[in-house]
């Protein structure tokens, strides 16, 4: 059966893990490498590191911290942040990611999408969108979230599938690391919208904010940061929790 | 050596540098003459059927099937292994290369696709591939397309429909699945590969 899976995501500024609230505010959580073997080993499903300033202070991502991060990790490895270009994205699939996320340039220029699918296939090119609730309806923002664009959510997650894209990662920018609980309403209404895998990023807390967004949110996948860094929630005590709750989820892994 | 075959579908770091961690003697080639000197052959690939098209422009089809018939051991990962079957409705017009019956087909509408994320395996029988491999080991998948259940299908999984995670006869050995990006039970199963 397929599971749902669970996706540890390293936010990277420079070449340290760092967590913020709400997209500021950050704290330093270890070196990327090891944060990821950790991960691993503990039981996610995946790793995420996104390059978080890269956009905005215009810089490349880091592509030794990919290299070191990917040399020992035998799961699925996406990197996101500042990827603006099809050279962009090859350089990090030549340092070691499986899969590239692009925000900020997708929206920019849609076709880009199409251009890295059809360079490294669809199941590479993950589009990551940041929404905010704005006049009761979602909002795509760019540029870590400091840039409104004025587009809505579902529609653009739409155009994007239809460019190329194999996954979305969707962060809801209100919940982003309160620990509040996900967004479902958000997750629902991309999930809906896309036959592409969707994963539910912003908001994890706890066990039974994953059971929630799986549930109701109708998500293919999670992702959270700062509560497995902080050992607030131990990814395999939260898969025993998924599965016991009847969640599918690779558990034991 | 071991060639991973190199057509240009796709990034082959993943699997080159399992390989590599196993301690294997393992090259990339774009090369005919390669995959003939080689012990052993992976024909990864990620992506579209068509883009199989390459092998045989390359002069890497005849190849990759003499050293087949020559007893080579063989391994397809995801789109190499459904190269080793008679083609893809993916792309009509592309031959795989029939070592395996049957043609490859989308997933029943009644599920999502692509079918993306880690699915167990139901393992069939004995096979020197899965040697050691629990059954309902979980497995990392990313593929629209799937390969039928047959006679020398080792191992399967559910999506809608059963279908073959892994295929084996003799020296040739095919998986849907990304053993490179699976973990310890992927590295279990290229391990058992490199020794076979």
């Amino acid at each position: 059966m397929l599971t749902k899976r669970i996706i540890a995501c390293l936010d990277v500024d420079g070449s340290r893990v760092v967590k913020g609230v709400q997209f500021t505010n950050l704290r330093d959580a270890g070196d990327p490498a090891e944060c990821a073997q950790a991960h691993a080993r503990s039981g996610a499903d995946e790793i995420v590191l996104l390059d978080i300033t890269a956009t905005s202070a215009n810089r490349r991502t880091l592509l030794d911290v990919v290299r070191a991060t990917a040399r020992s990790l035998f799961v699925p490895f996406t990197v996101g942040g500042g990827i603006r270009q099809l050279e962009d994205a090859a350089a990090v699939f030549e340092a070691g990611a499986d899969k590239i996320a692009i925000n900020s340039a997708a929206v920019r220029d849609p076709a880009l999408i199409g251009k890295i699918a059809a360079c490294f296939g669809s199941q590479a090119v993950v589009v990551a969108i940041d929404a905010r609730k704005v006049n009761g309806s979602f909002e795509v923002f760019t540029a870590g979230g400091r840039v409104p664009t004025g587009r809505n959510a579902i529609q653009w997650a739409r155009e994007a599938a239809a460019c190329g894209a194999g996954e979305i990662l969707l962060t809801s920018m209100d919940r982003d690391g309160t620990q509040s609980g996900f967004d479902c309403q958000l997750v629902r209404e991309v999930a809906e919208a896309v036959s592409i895998p969707v994963i539910a990023s912003g908001g994890a807390g706890s066990a039974r904010d994953f059971i929630q967004v799986f549930r109701e949110g109708c998500a293919d996948a999670a992702l959270a940061a700062s509560i497995f860094h902080f050992g607030i929630e131990n990814i395999v005590e939260l898969k025993r929790q998924l599965h016991d709750a009847g969640v599918p989820v690779r558990w034991p892994c | 050596m071991i060639a991973i075959v190199d057509y240009g579908a796709g990034n082959l770091n993943s699997v080159k540098k399992a390989f590599d961690y196993l301690g294997a003697d393992v090259a990339v080639t774009h090369e005919p003459e390669t995959v003939t000197a080689a012990d052993k052959l992976v024909l990864p690939g990620v992506g579209h059927f068509s883009s199989l098209r390459a092998l045989n422009r390359t002069g890497l089809r005849e190849a990759l099937l003499q050293a087949a018939s020559a007893g080579k051991p063989f391994l397809g990962i995801c789109l190499g292994m459904q190269w080793l079957f008679e083609g893809s409705e993916e792309s009509n017009e592309v031959a795989g290369s029939g070592i395996f019956p049957g043609r490859c087909r989308q997933f029943p509408s009644s599920v999502k696709s692509p079918h993306v994320g880690w699915n167990s395996l139901t393992v069939q029988k004995d096979s020197r591939l899965l040697r050691g491999i629990e059954q309902d080991s979980f497995v990392y998948y990313t593929h629209s397309f799937h390969a039928p259940v047959l006679a020398a299908t080792t191992a399967a999984s559910e999506y809608g429909l059963l279908f073959t995670a892994a295929v084996e006869r003799d020296n040739i050995f095919g998986v849907q699945f990304h053993p490179e990006k699976s973990g310890d039970v992927g590295l279990a199963i290229l391990k058992n590969f490199c020794e076979v």
